[in-house]
């Protein structure tokens, strides 16, 4: 930062030429198939492809379990990433890795770990089963699918937001009288908040996009299960117009996320 | 600049000249023909032409057998974006339909196995299924496959032969996900092929019901148009259809006529 401040003598390092080209081939790599989806698009038919009852039932699916997903991310993940941040105890590393796991494991491992565990026979599954609680081929399983893979993007990004900003501030506040609580509340969580809020959204785009995890463990029924990932999948198994139609509809509130969310927030060194 | 382009030019050179090399050796082997097949098959048929594929490469030394096993839907969609093939083997005719209409089959598909759909349930029957109508009994779990797919038209089909109308918890994209939901317990029933069942051993009870011949499922397989081995595909299909195919896929649970 301070070396980009006008009026003082430093040479400024510009990047070597050649860089661009790969950076331009990455960046087509990324933008001809968008453009290549938009191409294959039957706009004519456009909006009855999107605008079908399954279509519909599969977008307001995915938005409210996404939602339901992200609130559950903040809830428990805000705390995973406090603790990660600023506390210390044997084993922590080990902890850390453990449940950042999901981060790198293909979603569809993690299904059917969930189905090993929230299934009817599984370790807490079989238990709920008994109190009458049916978690298999419920909304609730989508949520819990979208949940175990989305979490570990929240704390990561608001446990990277805790360390860059450091104890300062906080450990004035507790100089001052301030209980725990009260430093949590007025000084800790106001300074990462932007860290917390694109840790948010990955966590909501994330879970608007998790397929395998669901497909495992959650089942595809109309309505109560099929997102609108696997309805895409579906459909494109007759109808790819409609598939790519749908495709669309989730790039859009995909880019409408990063749009909202602002580029400059994700883009900020977390 | 033209440092790097050098570089990536240079690299580019090699690695084509390895190609090229590598594939010289390859032709000029002495006494050995080098050739290969390659077969797109349904996924329901991975082990018995996993099975035929062996024997052909036994009956035919010297000649590759490359097996790439997906939905009869994705593979023709990788068939008319341009992948290269030998041999396509559908799970049903609407799939090799679409095949032969986008121009990429040579000749006339030839029917070679059949397959009709069974109940599984979780090992032992714990909800005492013993035919169709028992799957639309309030309480229980039934998963299917979603009518996009090719098991899941059959089961339509068999709802309406039956006039029974079944409310599933889950309608999957794939027969190998009903069988899953099966045989982890999630569902206490479940429609997929009795060759699916075979497969899935004693991780499934198989209920067997005379409706099921209402919907049955017709297995064609083609020669493809821009075959580079053209010869050894209708051998290999020759393989399925004849005496030796016809044992293999029996033993599987299809059906041979």
């Amino acid at each position: 930062m301070r070396s980009q401040r006008r009026g003082q003598s430093v040479v400024q390092v510009g990047l070597p030429g050649w860089i661009y080209l790969p950076a331009t081939l990455g960046a087509l790599f990324v933008i001809v198939p968008l453009i290549a989806i938009l191409l294959k698009i039957d706009w004519p038919n456009f909006l009855p492809l999107v605008s079908s009852e399954s279509s519909r039932a599969a977008l307001v699916l995915s938005l409210k379990t996404a939602a339901a997903s992200t609130l559950v991310c903040i809830l428990l993940g805000v705390p995973m990433a406090m603790v990660l941040a600023r506390s210390q105890f044997h084993g922590l590393s080990v902890l850390r890795a453990l449940v950042l796991l999901p981060l790198v494991l293909p979603p569809v491992v993690g299904g059917i770990a969930l189905l090993y565990t929230f299934g009817r026979q599984g370790l807490l599954g079989a238990h709920f089963d008994l109190w009458g609680i049916r978690i298999a081929f419920s909304t609730t399983a989508v949520v819990l699918a979208q949940s175990f893979v989305s979490l570990p993007f929240l704390v990561v990004s608001l446990e990277g937001a805790l360390r860059s900003a450091g104890t300062g501030y906080e450990n004035i506040a507790a100089t001052l009288g301030a209980r725990p609580t009260t430093v949590l509340r007025t000084v800790t969580v106001p300074l990462v908040l932007p860290g917390l809020v694109s840790g948010a959204v990955l966590a909501f785009a994330r879970s608007l996009g998790e397929f395998g995890a669901t497909l495992t463990f959650a089942g595809s029924l109309q309505g109560v299960t099929r997102t609108l990932p696997l309805e895409i999948y579906l459909q494109r198994e007759t109808d790819a117009d409609a598939a790519v139609a749908l495709s669309l509809l989730l790039i859009t509130v995909a880019a409408v996320i990063v749009i909202v969310s602002g580029t400059r927030r994700l883009a900020s060194p977390l | 600049m033209k440092a790097w382009l050098g570089v990536v030019t240079a690299v580019s050179a090699s690695a084509l000249l390895a190609g090229c090399s590598s594939a010289d050796t390859d032709a000029t082997r002495p006494g050995d023909t080098a050739t290969s097949v390659t077969v797109f098959a349904a996924a329901s048929l991975k082990a018995t032409f996993t099975e035929l594929a062996g024997r052909f490469e036994s009956d035919h030394p010297g000649t590759k057998v490359a097996l790439n096993f997906a939905g009869s839907s994705d593979l023709v969609a990788q068939l008319t974006q341009g992948a290269r093939a030998d041999v396509f083997a559908s799970a049903d005719t609407t799939n090799m339909t679409k095949a032969v209409d986008a121009g990429v089959i040579a000749g006339d598909p030839v029917a070679f196995a059949t397959n009709i759909l069974t109940i599984v349930t979780p090992p032992g029957n714990p909800k005492g299924i013993t035919r169709f109508a028992d799957l639309a009994a309030p309480g229980t779990q039934v998963v299917v496959c979603a009518a996009q797919v090719p098991c899941g038209a059959a089961t339509e089909k068999l709802e309406r032969a039956t006039g029974v109308t079944l409310t599933p918890v889950s309608e999957e994209s794939s027969v190998t996900d009903v069988l899953g939901k099966v045989t982890s317990g999630q569902a206490d029933a479940g429609l997929v092929y009795v060759t699916d069942a075979a497969g899935a051993g004693d991780k499934v009870a198989t209920v067997p019901f005379p409706d099921s011949a209402a919907a049955v499922n017709t297995y064609p397989i083609a020669a493809l148009a821009d075959s580079t081995n053209p010869t050894a595909a209708q051998q290999f299909i020759g393989l399925v259809t004849g005496p030796t195919g016809k044992d293999v896929l029996s033993a599987a649970g299809f059906g041979t006529s």
